[in-house]
């Protein structure tokens, strides 16, 4: 019985260790790359293409490359000039954005990367909470650190908002579903709430001045037509990924409805805003939207940027959706109904979870490419990385370094979008969606 | 519905209170606002360009500065807002600039049907051609049978067929989409002759592996006045864009200059030069803004020749001559308006 529990270690006598041919460096390369005739050819015509191609540009980016110095004089021009991109390098981060209000940007990046470090960490116990944070909080304090200036707000419309937000709590936490006084509530709660979105409205239009204003002022103001770089970009990125994915569920969902008004309206827009390009879409909002406007009222470009990015993003988020609430056997939805749940409840606690996990790589290619997208904001003058890159290039100091500025903005979009590739693999591996 | 119908109603009646509100002057609006709304290029070399500081420097852009020195006496209160070519227009009729200072061409069609109006020309180009120096070419009249790298479905292709036509020449079209395209085929070799506006060579010229192996040629086949644009039918603000151009020019041509002006202002006996500088005159009055006006134009950003100088003269990468855009009295077109 002793042998039994010993793990057979000799050799059979008769076994035969493999061929040299067939294991280690030599093996995988027999295997691998020289299986064939005809797949060693295409082994050497690869090598002879990297042959061509690495090092002339190793010799370009790093060996004949320029490194040092501040002007156009430090470049011999026989390699990459990164001297350009040195002292371009604060401008392609922020644009535009005044020297000594950086800052703020920086803190604003410190604070995500910060709360979401925490979300990172294993067994953090106030989760939820970095979440609530994240979700509801920072965009208001990074709305606050990257604009600035004044802030005025009068105490009685922050108190009807915070009074709409804990109405609307109430009536939706399952914690006070079995109390007396909820059904009142719930009948009270339309009026209630239509009332405070009015007041939020028109309030202040009405009574002709705001009462009982407080006033912040921290910092100055920077105008969204200042700000550029990378920065923008990811602003864009955010809020085109931020809004697009809550609004898109709610159009999948409206689309799948059986109610043929809120269908045919999900509908019409999905298919508008997916029928033209996203070119078109940033044109139109800003050029021809101010020729309709009456002269003098102007909304923000970049607010109008965002608009569009974000309905059109969220368009082509509702379509991906869509696709996974159709993979959702009929089942579930009857189960959840068996068990007394209403709509609201069956799609948040059945449906849509085991829905989204089966989409995120579809999700994870819609943020990539609108990621990708926010280049084309460079049409509407804004400077985005890229536009500041070219902006950067034209100037007549640097003329000739376009190249320099492709390859480096380049670099900087694959490394966003890689990592977010890699984010969602991980994910995925996460959620067990592979099954 | 009757909800829907009386909040449109009251936004109507929103949007009519703004417009009457938006009706006043473009002068007073500015003053009340405290800065001028300029609206510029995305970049073009020596025109309007952000710095590695983050600041606007340019022609274009000095145009702008002087409006502001010549109303609040403070070059720094201008608002620049990069436009792409498409929205430039729109821009300048919704509003969201006062003027447009963007390397814009002055056409009929633009000056009339598009509800604008042209200042004045701050610079004046024209298409060129640029070849080799090693062709020996000396003329654009030798270029017979030559291939020329073109931007194509622009002015600058018909211009060109226009003028080998004129020429009784023939020559082979090379063209390409974007500019970058076009430089990089001439660069390789893949065209004799490279055209575009001659600012636009100049600036393209830097681009080149050996930008010293080029030349550009003499002949100018095309006009293309450059200049501010301001909104139809505000002549206070017409007027005032227009003179402070002027004035950047006429003091060039009396020598005043940013150095000299003070000393000129203190001691200077033509009259010219009192009234320009506010010293005779209600000149800055009759524009709707101080005295004042020029000498802080002078002082804080410059006559045209220091402007000129400092964005694309000589001594600038762009290395461009005056040429047309000398004074009248060194046999360019640069003619100011007598200030009286």
């Amino acid at each position: 019985m002793a042998g039994r529990a010993q793990p057979v270690q000799q050799e059979h006598p008769l076994a035969l260790r493999p061929s040299a041919a067939t294991v280690g460096v030599v093996g995988w390369l027999r295997q691998k790359l020289f299986s064939s005739p005809l797949n060693a050819a295409l082994t050497f015509l690869a090598l002879y293409i990297l042959y061509l191609v690495i090092p002339p540009l190793v010799r370009w980016a790093f060996i004949d490359a320029d490194w040092v110095g501040s002007t156009r004089e430090a470049c011999r021009r026989e390699g990459a000039c990164w001297v350009f991109i040195r002292v371009w390098f604060e401008r392609l981060m922020y644009g535009l954005y005044p020297r000594e209000e950086i800052w703020r940007i920086n803190a604003g990046y410190g604070l995500l990367v910060g709360a979401g470090a925490l979300l990172v960490v294993p067994r953090f116990p106030w989760k939820h909470w970095v979440g609530v944070f994240l979700l509801v909080v920072y965009p208001v304090i990074a709305f606050y650190l990257f604009v600035g200036g004044s802030l005025t707000v009068s105490l009685v419309t922050l108190a009807v908002i915070l009074a709409l937000i804990g109405g609307t709590a109430v009536r939706l936490a399952p914690a006070f579903r079995d109390r007396a006084w909820i059904a009142g509530w719930r009948r009270a709660y339309p009026v209630f709430a239509l009332g405070a979105l009015a007041w939020l409205a028109l309030g202040e239009r009405l009574l002709g001045s705001a009462p009982l204003t407080v006033s912040v002022h921290l910092w100055p103001m920077v105008e969204t037509r200042l700000w550029g770089g990378l920065f923008l970009t990811l602003v864009i990125a955010a809020v085109g990924i931020v809004g697009s994915l809550p609004l898109g569920i709610l159009l999948a969902l409206g689309r799948r409805s059986e109610l043929p008004v809120v269908r045919g309206i999900c509908v019409a827009f999905i298919e508008v805003w997916r029928g033209v390009p996203l070119i078109t879409v940033l044109f139109m909002a800003s050029n021809m939207f101010p020729l309709f406007m009456p002269e003098g009222v102007n909304f923000d470009k970049l607010l109008r940027a965002l608009l569009g990015v974000t309905i059109f993003a969220s368009a082509y988020m509702a379509e991906v959706v869509r696709g996974g609430l159709q993979a959702i056997p009929k089942g579930q939805y009857e189960a959840a109904e068996a068990l007394g749940l209403g709509y609201w409840r069956t799609m948040g606690l059945v449906v849509l979870p085991q829905a989204l996990k089966i989409v995120i790589p579809g999700i994870v290619n819609n943020f990539i490419g609108l990621f990708k997208d926010t280049t084309l904001v460079l049409i509407i003058g804004l400077f985005d990385f890229l536009g500041m890159a070219q902006a950067a290039a034209s100037n007549a100091n640097w003329l000739g370094f376009a190249i320099e500025g492709y390859v480096f903005t380049g670099f900087g979009f694959w490394l966003f979008c890689f990592g977010m590739s890699r984010y969602s693999q991980h994910l995925e591996r996460a959620l067990h969606t592979g099954r | 519905m009757r909800q829907l119908i009386r909040t449109l109603g009251i936004l109507t009646a929103l949007c009519v209170t703004v417009v009457a509100a938006a009706d006043a002057g473009t002068l007073d609006d500015v003053k009340k606002k405290g800065f001028v709304r300029c609206g510029v290029s995305q970049g073009l070399p020596g025109f309007s360009n952000p710095d590695a500081k983050g600041d606007w420097t340019g022609i274009d852009v000095d145009v702008c500065r002087a409006v502001a020195a010549a109303i609040f006496g403070e070059p720094g209160k201008v608002k620049y807002l990069p436009l792409s070519a498409k929205e430039r227009f729109t821009a300048l009729q919704s509003g969201e600039v006062d003027v447009l200072s963007r390397n814009t061409t002055w056409t009929l069609v633009r000056d009339t049907a598009l509800g604008l109006n042209f200042t004045g020309v701050t610079y004046y180009d024209g298409q060129g051609f640029m070849v080799p120096k090693k062709l020996n070419v000396r003329s654009a009249k030798q270029l017979n049978g030559a291939s020329v790298c073109v931007n194509i479905g622009t002015t600058t292709e018909l211009n060109l067929a226009d003028y080998f036509r004129a020429n009784r020449m023939t020559y082979k079209p090379v063209v390409y989409e974007k500019a970058d395209e076009v430089v990089g085929a001439y660069d390789a070799g893949r065209c004799d002759v490279y055209t575009t506006d001659r600012s636009g060579l100049a600036a393209q010229r830097l681009k080149m592996k050996n930008p010293d192996d080029h030349v550009v040629l003499p002949e100018i086949i095309s006009k293309e006045p450059l200049g501010p644009v301001v909104r139809h039918g505000d002549d206070q603000w017409f007027d005032l864009v227009k003179w402070v151009l002027y004035a950047m020019l006429e003091a060039e041509e009396y020598g005043v200059n940013s150095e000299n002006v003070d000393q000129m202002k203190a001691g200077s006996k033509d009259p010219v030069v009192k009234r320009l500088l506010g010293l005779e005159g209600d000149m800055g009055k009759n524009l709707g803004v101080g005295n004042e006006w020029a000498y802080n134009i002078v002082k804080k950003v410059g006559n045209y020749a220091e402007i000129y100088e400092r964005n694309v003269g000589p001594r600038t990468p762009l290395k461009l001559e005056r040429g047309a855009n000398a004074l009248w009295k060194n046999g360019g077109l640069q003619y100011p308006m007598p200030v009286r």
